[in-house]
C-alpha cells in the first residue's frame, strides 16, 4: 500500500468514525460557508435585483434625433444593439400640436403597450387605450377641460399647409373615447396620449419620431457603453442617459454593495474565529492521540500534515454544504426582500469550497502546531 | 558490545534525583525486567530508554551510539527505527481498526503493508479481530494489538511499560506468553513492571529504588513462563518482592 493511500484511509476513518465530533466541526464550517456564500451571491445579484427595482422609476436612456428627426426603424435599429435580456422596454414618442375645445394642447403618440414598461409608475384612472380611437388624457388637462373616462373627445389638427395660410385645406378632426386619466404628478399630465396609427390618421402623414425612451437593466458603465455604441452605429440617433436616474442608481447600488461587502467581511472574520475555536477544541481533545503518534515515530511534520489534511477535507465538505445552503439562503432573502428569485452562480461553488478549505486550514494550523509540542511521555502517562 | 548501555545516568528535577547514577547493560536478545515501587524511577528510565526523554547527565548507548545528546527530531527517528513501545493503557487510535493501528506504525516507519500487519495480528492470535475498532476489543485483545504494533517494524528493543497492569490473569498469561515467543525469536525485551510475578519470568530483573539500581537478579531457572501452584495461583520466587513488601520493609526500617 502506498503511503498516500494510508494517509487518506486515516483521514477518512477519522471523519467517518468520529462522526458526532466531526459533525459539530462540520456544522460550524458549513454555517460559516453558507452565510458567506449566501452574502456573496446577494452581493453579486444586488445590481440585477436593484436594477429591476430601479426600472420602476422609468426610462434611463433617451434617443433623440442627431440632426432633425428619427424614424421608427432607427429606434428599432438602436434598440437592437442592446442585449435582449437587458432591454426592459422601448417607447417612441411623436409630439404634435392639436386642439381640443378650440384650445391648443400637445398630443403625444406612442406605443401604449411598451409605455407600460418604460413608465411603470404611471397611474391611470381607468385603463390604457387598447385600440385605435381611444385616448389617454393627462390629469391636468382633464381638470382644465373637465374631462372624464368614458366620455368622447374631439381632437382637431391643423395641417401645416393650412397653418401657413392655405384656406383650401381644412382641419382634420377625429373623435376619441377617453379610456383613462393619467396621473403622474409630473409634466406628463399636460398631454394627450394616442396611438401612433391614430396620430398618422389625425395628421394625415406618417411622421418621424421626436424622442424614444428606453428602459435598460444595466450598470452605469454598460449604459454609457451602449449609448456610445448606438450613437456611433446609428448616425441619426443621439443616445443619452437620463442622468438623474442612472446617477442615483449607481450611488444607491455602490452603497448597498459596500454594505453587503462589509457584512461579508465581518462574517468571514467571525467564521474564522468560530472555526478556529472549534478546531482548537477538536485538536486539544486529541492530544493523547498526537502523543501516541509521536511515541510510535511520527514527526511533527507528518502530524501537521495529517491533522491539516483532516481539517481541509472537513473544510471542503463544509464548503460543498455551504454552497448549496448558501444558495438556498440567498434565494430566500431575495424572494422575501426583492420578491424575485436569484440566479445560481456556478463559479461561486469552487470559490466557496476553496475559501472554506483555506479558512479551516488556517484556523487549524495554530492549534495543530501547538499540539505537536506535546511531550508524548507526559501525555501517555495521562498528565 | 551490549545492545543498550546506561552509563552513570542521572535525571534530576530540581532537588529530586529521579535517576541517580544508574548503570545498566542489556545484551541483544536478552529479556530484562525493571522492577521497583512507585517513584523508584522506572518510568523515567523507560522514557530515557524509549527516547522520549533525555538524561540530565550520563550516557545512553544504543547499538554503540550515544543517544543522550540527540535532539528531539533525531530521537523520534531512533524511536521509530529501533524501539517498539507497549503501554499499560494500551493507547490505540480509537477510530482505526486493529489492523490499521498496526499499519500506523508501518506508515511512520516505512510503507504500510496490510498483509504483513495481518500476519502480525495472526502472531498475537487476533487475525479474526483485525477489522474491529479498539472499543470492540477486550483489554487483553487491545494489549495484543499493541504488541503486534510494537513488533511490526522488527525493532531492536521492545520496551513495555507495565504491559499487564490493566489485565486480568488470563490475559496477563497470554501477553507474557507472547513475550516468551518474541524472546525465543531473538527479540530484546525490556519490561518495566511493579509486579514481581511478571518481573520474575524474565531472564534478569533489575530492581530500582529511589532512582538507584539496588539489585540485579539473574533467573537461574528461566523458562519465560509464569509459575503457577497446584491451585492455579501465581507463585513468586522469594528473591523478588512485591511493591507492598518493599514498602512494608521501608516502613519498618524508618521506625527502627
Amino acid at each position: 500500500m502506498k503511503k498516500r493511500q494510508m494517509y487518506f484511509r486515516m483521514i477518512t476513518a477519522s471523519l467517518m468514525r468520529r462522526r458526532s465530533r466531526m459533525l459539530v466541526a462540520l456544522l460550524s464550517i458549513a454555517i460559516g460557508a453558507t452565510v458567506l456564500s449566501g452574502l456573496v451571491t446577494i452581493y453579486y445579484d444586488v445590481p440585477r435585483q436593484m436594477g429591476a427595482q430601479f426600472r420602476n422609476y422609468g426610462a434611463n436612456m433617451i434617443f433623440t434625433a442627431a440632426d432633425e428627426k428619427i424614424t421608427l426603424e432607427d429606434v428599432q435599429q438602436g434598440a437592437a444593439l442592446i442585449k435582449a435580456d437587458q432591454l426592459v422596454g422601448v417607447t417612441p414618442y411623436r409630439y404634435e400640436n392639436v386642439r381640443i375645445h378650440e384650445s391648443p394642447v400637445i398630443a403625444a403618440a406612442t406605443d401604449m403597450t411598451s409605455v407600460q414598461s418604460t413608465s411603470p409608475y404611471w397611474h391611470i384612472e381607468g385603463q390604457y387605450p387598447s385600440s385605435d380611437g381611444q385616448i389617454l388624457v393627462g390629469a391636468a388637462l382633464a381638470e382644465s377641460f373637465n374631462l372624464k373616462s368614458g366620455e368622447l373627445l374631439e381632437v382637431s389638427y391643423t395641417p401645416a399647409e393650412m397653418a401657413s395660410g392655405d384656406d383650401t385645406i381644412q382641419d382634420n378632426i377625429l373623435e376619441f373615447e377617453i379610456t383613462g386619466i393619467l396621473d403622474t404628478g409630473g409634466s406628463e399630465e399636460d398631454y394627450l396620449y394616442i396611438s401612433l396609427s391614430d396620430m398618422e390618421a389625425l395628421t394625415g402623414e406618417a411622421g418621424d419620431i421626436d424622442i424614444a425612451e428606453l428602459s435598460v437593466s444595466a450598470s452605469s458603465d454598460e449604459l454609457s457603453g451602449y449609448a456610445d455604441t448606438i450613437s456611433n452605429t446609428v448616425s441619426s440617433v443621439n443616445a443619452r442617459l437620463v442622468k438623474r436616474v442612472t446617477a442615483s442608481e449607481t450611488t444607491v447600488l455602490t452603497k448597498l454593495q459596500a454594505l453587503v461587502l462589509l457584512v461579508t467581511v465581518v462574517v468571514l472574520a467571525l467564521t474564522m474565529i468560530c472555526v478556529a475555536t472549534t478546531m482548537t477544541a477538536v485538536v486539544t481533545e486529541r492530544r493523547k492521540e498526537i502523543g501516541l503518534r509521536k511515541a510510535i515515530g511520527a514527526s511533527d511534520t507528518s502530524i501537521i500534515k495529517e491533522f491539516l489534511g483532516e481539517s481541509m477535507m472537513l473544510g471542503g465538505l463544509g464548503g460543498v454544504l455551504g454552497s448549496v445552503l448558501g444558495f438556498i439562503f440567498a434565494q430566500q432573502v431575495s424572494i422575501h426582500v426583492f420578491s424575485s428569485s436569484i440566479s445560481f452562480m456556478p463559479a461561486l461553488v469552487p470559490i466557496t469550497i476553496l475559501v472554506s478549505v483555506l479558512v479551516t486550514g488556517l484556523s487549524s494550523l495554530m492549534p495543530i502546531r501547538s499540539a505537536t509540542e506535546v511531550d508524548p511521555a507526559l501525555v501517555l502517562k495521562g498528565e | 558490545m551490549s545492545l543498550l548501555e546506561l552509563k552513570n545516568v542521572y535525571k534530576i528535577y530540581g532537588e529530586l534525583h529521579a535517576l541517580d547514577n544508574v548503570n545498566m547493560k542489556v545484551e541483544k536478545g536478552e529479556w530484562v525486567s525493571i522492577m521497583g515501587p512507585s517513584g523508584s524511577g522506572k518510568s523515567t528510565m523507560m522514557n530515557i530508554i524509549g527516547c522520549m526523554d533525555k538524561p540530565s547527565k550520563g550516557e545512553v548507548l544504543l547499538d554503540g551510539v550515544d543517544i543522550s545528546k540527540e535532539n528531539a527530531k533525531n530521537l523520534t527517528t531512533v524511536r521509530r527505527d529501533k524501539i517498539g513501545l507497549i503501554f499499560q493503557q494500551f493507547h490505540l487510535v480509537n477510530y482505526l481498526t486493529a489492523v490499521e493501528n498496526v499499519m500506523l506504525a508501518q506508515y511512520y516507519h516505512s510503507l504500510p503493508d496490510e498483509k504483513e500487519a495481518m500476519e502480525a495480528l495472526e502472531r498475537v492470535g487476533l487475525a479474526d479481530r483485525a477489522k474491529h475498532l479498539p472499543s470492540q476489543l477486550s483489554g487483553g485483545e487491545q494489549q495484543r494489538v499493541c504488541v503486534a504494533r510494537a513488533l511490526i517494524n522488527y525493532p531492536e528493543i521492545i520496551l513495555a511499560d507495565e504491559p499487564t497492569g490493566n489485565l486480568d490473569e488470563a490475559n496477563e498469561e497470554i501477553v507474557v506468553d507472547l513475550f516468551h515467543k518474541l524472546h525465543n525469536e531473538g527479540t530484546t525485551l525490556i519490561v518495566v513492571t511493579h509486579d514481581p510475578e511478571v518481573a520474575e519470568v524474565a531472564q534478569r530483573t533489575v530492581v530500582l529504588r529511589n532512582g538507584r539500581v539496588v539489585k540485579e537478579v539473574q533467573n537461574q531457572n528461566f523458562t519465560g513462563k509464569i509459575h503457577f501452584d497446584e491451585e492455579g495461583t501465581h507463585v513468586t520466587k522469594k528473591d523478588l518482592k512485591s511493591e507492598e513488601e518493599i514498602q512494608a520493609e521501608e516502613h519498618a526500617h524508618e521506625n527502627q
